[in-house]
């Protein structure tokens, strides 16, 4: 902008707005030296890796040799990984789906509560939510795991009521859908709480005061206020739930509880020859994330969400 | 120490020359580096070529050996499975030989699994890349895919007098007649482990294992050649010989049944244990080692390991030279000193697996006397031959049937 100014400016022929040319040059410069570190880490860490997870997806086993490749354009690949593994993609799914709707559920009350109503207990809510990321994501996960055990407290009080038909928590899909939801309630919590604590509060007593009853303002006021927030968080929960294996790994069972990152994990480290497998059933998870997650954004990712 | 030696990664080495021979500019130097790292996504993406694709026994190429010069050995191993002293912080076996031969050992406990130590290390292995190991430590299975992909050095048995020490029975394994690769670290059994107390009787046959009361108690390891090789040895299959797919195939029914049936609760790796803990489980196919430690843990003397009466496995870690080490000698000096029975019975002593060195079981007089009739850490060889079986080596084509089979089997 500046330089295009200046060069009307010359053009008009008035020396006296024509700016130093060094400086103008060091200007034009500048964004592309602070670019070079991002774009060198992009390339090393994202664009290599992926270009790489491309074509092992499409290699072909070296016949006669398994655990060899030769690079190839074998569609074959995908085909195989999502008729065998369809079911698994649509188990991620749902399990990331419920556990994002449960976030979403436990977040925004508490969110509310932290912006609105702690007053100076915010703080103290704020570390409490944060807190357990002080320790390993693993070490949380096979902590429930202890906590759901058929001889804790939990399952042994159900058990006693009749209220557990299999009669223990873990190995099933409740435990999972539990664990990933406990797993990412964090990310759900803050960006919400971000997106009310700056909004007004000023607009919710407006809202009372134009005769609107409370759940008509939570809908037409509150809500709308913190969408920003609300569509962040339901991003950040749902896109690493859906690729999550180790919640399922933990606390799921042998037959019917395993994800797509299960399989790939599986496919990647103990399945001899299992390579183009993991990398077609990868880059499906990836096409699939992108594509829900662009049809999300587009249809709630406006001024007027609800 | 010399700054300016250049760096030792061949794709970093290659930008660093194009750089330097195309009158450096900051341009410049950003898009060589970005041609360069295109072109180093590319060639990393061009799957390698078997070793022996012409067909024939691979060649190996040894690189050169400099032991005498750089008197320095690398060894990656498991966790704590070497004796250690907590006071001083150090591995006192590793100690003396490095007293005695003025060789550098550095130990790192490296592995904690089979596949995934594989996995870091295979790209760099056969672009014959230097892994920075000198002896690294496998389970059987996973040192004859070793072997057969030529990852591994052969040991040159004149200079190890030692190794002539190794237990008869662990001699002519299947996938290294003669131990011409490989050497035992420590075996050990899996078999049937259980809390007495909870169970409230004696489990002696994978039957009792399958008792009805005790639905979704029971645990199994992932490891398929322990759990799918007990249930083969209790269907009246002989793991060590030949044996078909089908016969394969009718064991792992077998494990899919007894889970969907929710016998059988978990089928896990190491972590089963935490489960015989928590009471999530009390009986299972598990490692011997692991419920003499629980025992030693727990303080709970009602931990039980039994071979079943179908026989339990018997399986080997394994110490082999990987074929981009330049410190085979020193490797072999340190597999020798490690197969003299005074240290092997030190180690022993320690580890608790069962020793793989005759003549231990003499020396551990000396080391602690009240281990020297433990039978599981001296077997005698009558009742190995009777009591175990080993897995037999699998060709690629069966390695890779039978993963997939598993991997299915466990729900992926």
């Amino acid at each position: 902008m500046t330089t295009a100014f200046a060069a009307s400016a010359r053009e008009a022929g008035d020396p006296q707005l024509t700016p130093p040319r060094r400086g103008g040059r060091r200007r034009g410069w500048t964004p592309y030296l602070l670019l070079v570190p991002g774009l060198l880490w992009l390339t090393l860490f994202f664009i290599v890796p992926l270009v790489q997870l491309g074509s092992a997806s499409l290699q072909s086993q070296w016949p006669g040799a398994p655990g060899y490749y030769y690079r190839d354009v074998n569609v074959g690949n995908y085909v195989d990984a999502l008729s065998s593994y369809g079911v698994h993609f649509l188990r991620s799914l749902a399990y990331a789906g419920l556990a994002t709707v449960l976030c979403f559920v436990i977040a925004f009350p508490l969110a509310y509560a932290m912006a609105f109503k702690a007053g100076r207990w915010r703080n103290v809510m704020l570390i409490l939510v944060v807190a357990p990321f002080f320790t390993s994501f693993i070490l949380r996960t096979i902590a429930w795991r202890q906590i759901l055990a058929d001889d804790a407290p939990l399952a042994r009080t159900l058990n006693a009521l009749h209220l557990l038909p299999g009669g223990h928590i873990t190995e099933t899909w409740v435990a999972v859908v539990a664990g990933l939801t406990y797993n990412f309630l964090p990310f759900m919590v803050l960006p919400i709480y971000t997106s009310l604590e700056r909004a007004d509060p000023r607009l919710l007593e407006a809202g009372r005061d134009l005769y609107a009853d409370r759940l008509t303002t939570l809908r037409t006021v509150t809500i709308p206020l913190a969408a920003p927030g609300i569509l962040a968080g339901t991003l950040l929960t749902f896109i690493p739930a859906a690729g999550d294996y180790v919640n399922a790994e933990l606390l799921g069972s042998d037959t019917s509880t395993k994800m797509v990152g299960n399989v790939i994990n599986s496919q990647f480290f103990t399945v001899l020859g299992g390579y183009p497998t993991a990398a077609a059933l990868s880059i499906s998870l990836m096409i699939l994330i992108l594509v829900l997650v662009l049809g999300y954004v587009r249809r709630f990712g406006t001024e007027e969400v609800l | 120490m010399n700054s300016r030696r250049p760096p030792s990664d061949p794709g970093i080495r290659s930008l660093i020359s194009l750089a330097a021979s195309s009158g450096l500019s900051r341009r410049g130097l950003l898009g060589g580096g970005a041609a360069g790292l295109a072109a180093l996504g590319l060639s990393a993406c061009a799957p390698p070529a078997p070793p022996s694709s012409a067909g024939g026994a691979p060649v190996l190429q040894l690189p050169k050996d400099v032991s005498d010069t750089e008197k320095i050995v690398k060894f990656a191993n498991w966790t704590a499975y070497l004796d250690y002293d907590d006071k001083t912080k150090t591995y006192p076996t590793l100690e003396a030989f490095q007293k005695k031969t003025g060789i550098t050992v550095t130990y790192s406990e490296d592995i904690e699994d089979n596949d995934s130590y594989e996995t870091k290390i295979e790209p760099q292995l056969q672009a014959k890349q230097d892994i920075d190991r000198d002896i690294f430590v496998f389970t059987d299975w996973m040192a004859n895919r070793m072997i057969q992909r030529g990852f591994v050095q052969p040991l040159e048995l004149i200079r190890m007098r030692n190794a002539a020490n190794i237990r008869p029975i662990l001699q002519d394994v299947s996938f290294d007649p003669g131990r011409n690769h490989s050497l035992t670290w420590q075996s050990g059994f899996a078999g049937i482990g259980y809390h007495k107390g909870k169970v409230g009787r004696e489990l002696k046959t994978l039957d009792d294992l399958f008792a009805p009361d005790l639905k979704g108690k029971i645990t199994a390891l992932s490891e398929f050649r322990d759990t799918v090789g007990l249930i083969m040895l209790w269907q009246g299959v002989d793991i060590s010989q030949s044996f078909t797919e089908a016969q394969f195939q009718k064991a792992v029914d077998e494990v899919t049944k007894q889970v969907s049936d929710g016998q059988i609760r978990r089928i896990k790796g190491n972590s089963y244990l935490q489960d015989l803990t928590s009471g999530n489980a009390i009986a299972g196919i598990v490692w011997s080692g692991d419920i003499a430690q629980l025992q030693s843990n727990t303080k709970d003397d009602n931990w039980t390991f039994v071979m079943p009466e179908s026989k339990g496995t018997l399986w080997s870690d394994n110490m082999m030279v990987p074929i981009t080490s330049r410190h085979r000698r020193n490797a072999q000096k340190l597999m020798d000193y490690y197969y003299d029975p005074l240290v092997a019975a030190k180690v022993a002593a320690y580890v608790a697996y069962i020793c793989p060195v005759e003549g231990a079981q003499d020396q551990m007089k000396k080391v602690d006397p009240t281990l020297v009739d433990d039978p599981m850490i001296f077997p005698t060889e009558e009742y190995l031959r009777k009591e175990t079986r080993s897995f037999r080596a699998l060709s690629p084509a069966e390695d890779q049937k039978f993963s997939q089979i598993w991997s299915k089997a466990v729900g992926n």
